[in-house]
Parts: structure tokens; C-alpha cells; sequence
């Protein structure tokens, strides 16, 4: 399974069990991607951190 | 048995709870807190409405303000979380965490309060040069700095003051550690056991991983699963990350206790299965 970078349009490889919501790195520009659709996979750019985030 | 899961994304450390949980056969839910809302009457007064929520629900949002709104909402209609909305609230607030670590006898750096630009300085004064500022709320150490000298303390502390939430003004300051061998200590404590540790190494003062430090195994010895576990009971247990220091005396002092920890870095350096620890101690709390 693969997905198009949003940022350079380079081709990702996705796992078999890829979820909705993971995050995967782009492995070309290094952009930081969310998967928000699985059927078909579609990536965006994950949303920057926001100041109450952390562990 | 149905568990539920809160969270925002989906990164390693989910992704590792969740085939945990699949492998288990557990029933298993995700609840989205870009997508969830409740209705904060119904849960308390409807026993129908709360049984339409697992048996129980681990805590794994981005968002420290959802993850506090969500565990009071949902601890006050009897629902179990790991972990617990107290628990949160205090590992969520460094001032919080502090007070806890110190009503409790836990060692810890010394820290100073203030609520000016011009109390703040003396404070740090009364402290000497280098100090740390910190927010008291944040992580992945955003907005923490070292302190060398005045002039640095009088312009970190006007940026403060000018950033807008008034918790930037609230002025949390920590005495600097010196960590001996640029390393410090992550534990993890799940339960009443401190189950493994690294060593976070870094040229730079600031070692977590997530800014670069590299993670190798620390042996857990005696000394330092009593403080873990003593400063993880303090803010009132469950599953967390401690954060220790070493002083050049050998002594060892918590730092800061994390109650949504992530492990990604920890489980092949320590042997340890982190994921299957924590998803035992979730599965107890129902058991």
C-alpha cells in the first residue's frame, strides 16, 4: 500500500495495518503526515504542536 | 470487558497499546477528543448513559486540557481511568507536582515561586547563577530555560510576562543540576513497581529524547526504584514517567513525573515489553 506526500509528492510506503489517526514520516522531505482517511489513504500534514501537548 | 482508549493521533506508543490490546481479544474503542463531547448532566444522573462507556479507559491525548476535562468528567460518573484524574492534574502542573513531591518526602531540586519580574530576579538571586525557568504547565521542554546570568534572567523574564497566558507570568524556578556525565534518568513505574529505566544522554542541558537525547538501559537499582516509587505515590500512582537526576554526590532527585508517559525509545533498550505491562496493570483496574 502506498499514499502520496501532501508537501513533495513523494510516494510513501504504508503498512498492511495502517490506522486512521497514525503518523507516519514522509520519507523523502521528512514532513510529519496524518492519516485521515483509509479507504482511500489519504495524508495530510500532521498539525503543528500546540502549547498544552506533551506527555 | 470493553476498554476504551482517549487519544488524538495515533503515533508509536498508541499503536503499541492498541495491538496489545487486540492481541488480548479485548474489546476494544477509540475515543477521538477531536471528535467526542459529552453531556456532562446525563453522565451523572443517567446509569444508562454511563454504561455506554467501556469498563475503562486509558488516557493518551496530546492535550493536557482535554485529558483534565475528560478524566474529571468521566471519574466523577465512576468511570476508571489510567490514569486518574488527580493524578493528572498534579503530573500536569509542575508548581502541582512539586508540592506533592515535598508534602511526601520525595527528593527533588529546590524551587522558588513568584508572580513578578521584580520578585522573580531576586529570587533567582537568592538562588545564584544558573537557574531554570520552566512554565509550570508544558512539556517536550517547550519555553524551559537555563539561566546564566542577570541580564539573561531580566530579558527571559520580560518575554514571559508579555506572552499572554497569565501562566507564563506565574514564575517557577528550579535549581540547575549539574548531571554528571551530560545524562539523566527516565524510569517507569507501572503499578507499584518501577518496571525499567534509561539513561538519557545529550551534549545539550536539555536530555529528553523527544529533543534529540539518546536512550540506553539503567540498571534499576534499590535506591532508585524507592525513589520512583515513592515520588509516583506521592502524586498518587498509576502508570507514569519519572524523571530523575543524579548529583555528582550520587544522590538521586526527581525532577518532574509524566502521567502520559511515552516509551517508544525504552522497550528494545531495556528488554522491557512496556506496552504489555501497562495494558496488564489497565486490565486490573476491572478485573
Amino acid at each position: 500500500m502506498s499514499a502520496q506526500c501532501p508537501e513533495c509528492e513523494g510516494t510513501i510506503a504504508l503498512a498492511a495495518d495502517i490506522l486512521d489517526g497514525e503518523i507516519v514520516p514522509c520519507p523523502d522531505c521528512g514532513a510529519e503526515l496524518e492519516v485521515v482517511s483509509l479507504n482511500p489513504v489519504v495524508l495530510e500534514l500532521a498539525p503543528e504542536v500546540e502549547e498544552d501537548w506533551g506527555e | 470487558m470493553r476498554v476504551g482508549m482517549l487519544c488524538s493521533r495515533i503515533r508509536v506508543e498508541e499503536k503499541l497499546l492498541i495491538n496489545e490490546f487486540e492481541r488480548r481479544n479485548v474489546q476494544f474503542e477509540r475515543i477521538d477528543d477531536d471528535q467526542t463531547w459529552f453531556d456532562l448532566n446525563a453522565l451523572q444522573a443517567n446509569r444508562q448513559v454511563r454504561e455506554q462507556f467501556p469498563d475503562v479507559i486509558i488516557e493518551r491525548s496530546l492535550h493536557h486540557g482535554r485529558a483534565l476535562y475528560t478524566l474529571k468528567t468521566l471519574n466523577d460518573a465512576g468511570i476508571p481511568t489510567v490514569n486518574n484524574y488527580a493524578v493528572a492534574l498534579t503530573c500536569g502542573d509542575k508548581f502541582l507536582t512539586t508540592q506533592a513531591l515535598l508534602r511526601n518526602g520525595v527528593p527533588s531540586p529546590r524551587c522558588l515561586l513568584a508572580y513578578t519580574q521584580e520578585s522573580a530576579l531576586e529570587a533567582i538571586e537568592s538562588l545564584g547563577y544558573p537557574v531554570v525557568l520552566k512554565p509550570v504547565i508544558g512539556s517536550w521542554g517547550r519555553l524551559v530555560s537555563k539561566i546564566n546570568d542577570r541580564e539573561a534572567a531580566e530579558a527571559v523574564l520580560e518575554h514571559r510576562d508579555t506572552l499572554g497566558n497569565y501562566q507564563h507570568a506565574i514564575f517557577y524556578i528550579q535549581e540547575y543540576v549539574n548531571k554528571p556525565g551530560g545524562r539523566d534518568i527516565r524510569a517507569f513505574v507501572v503499578g507499584d513497581e518501577c518496571i525499567a529505566a534509561i539513561y538519557r544522554t545529550s551534549g545539550h542541558w536539555i536530555t529528553n529524547t523527544a529533543r534529540g537525547g539518546e536512550a540506553s538501559n539503567c540498571p534499576i537499582t534499590p535506591g532508585l526504584a524507592d525513589i520512583c516509587i515513592g515520588a509516583a505515590n506521592a502524586v498518587g500512582g498509576g502508570v507514569v514517567a519519572i524523571d530523575v537526576f543524579e548529583t555528582a554526590e550520587g544522590r538521586y532527585l526527581v525532577n518532574e513525573v509524566n502521567y502520559t508517559m511515552e516509551f517508544r525509545n525504552s522497550i528494545s533498550t531495556t528488554g522491557v515489553n512496556i506496552p504489555e505491562r501497562i495494558v496488564d496493570y489497565v486490565l486490573a483496574q476491572v478485573q
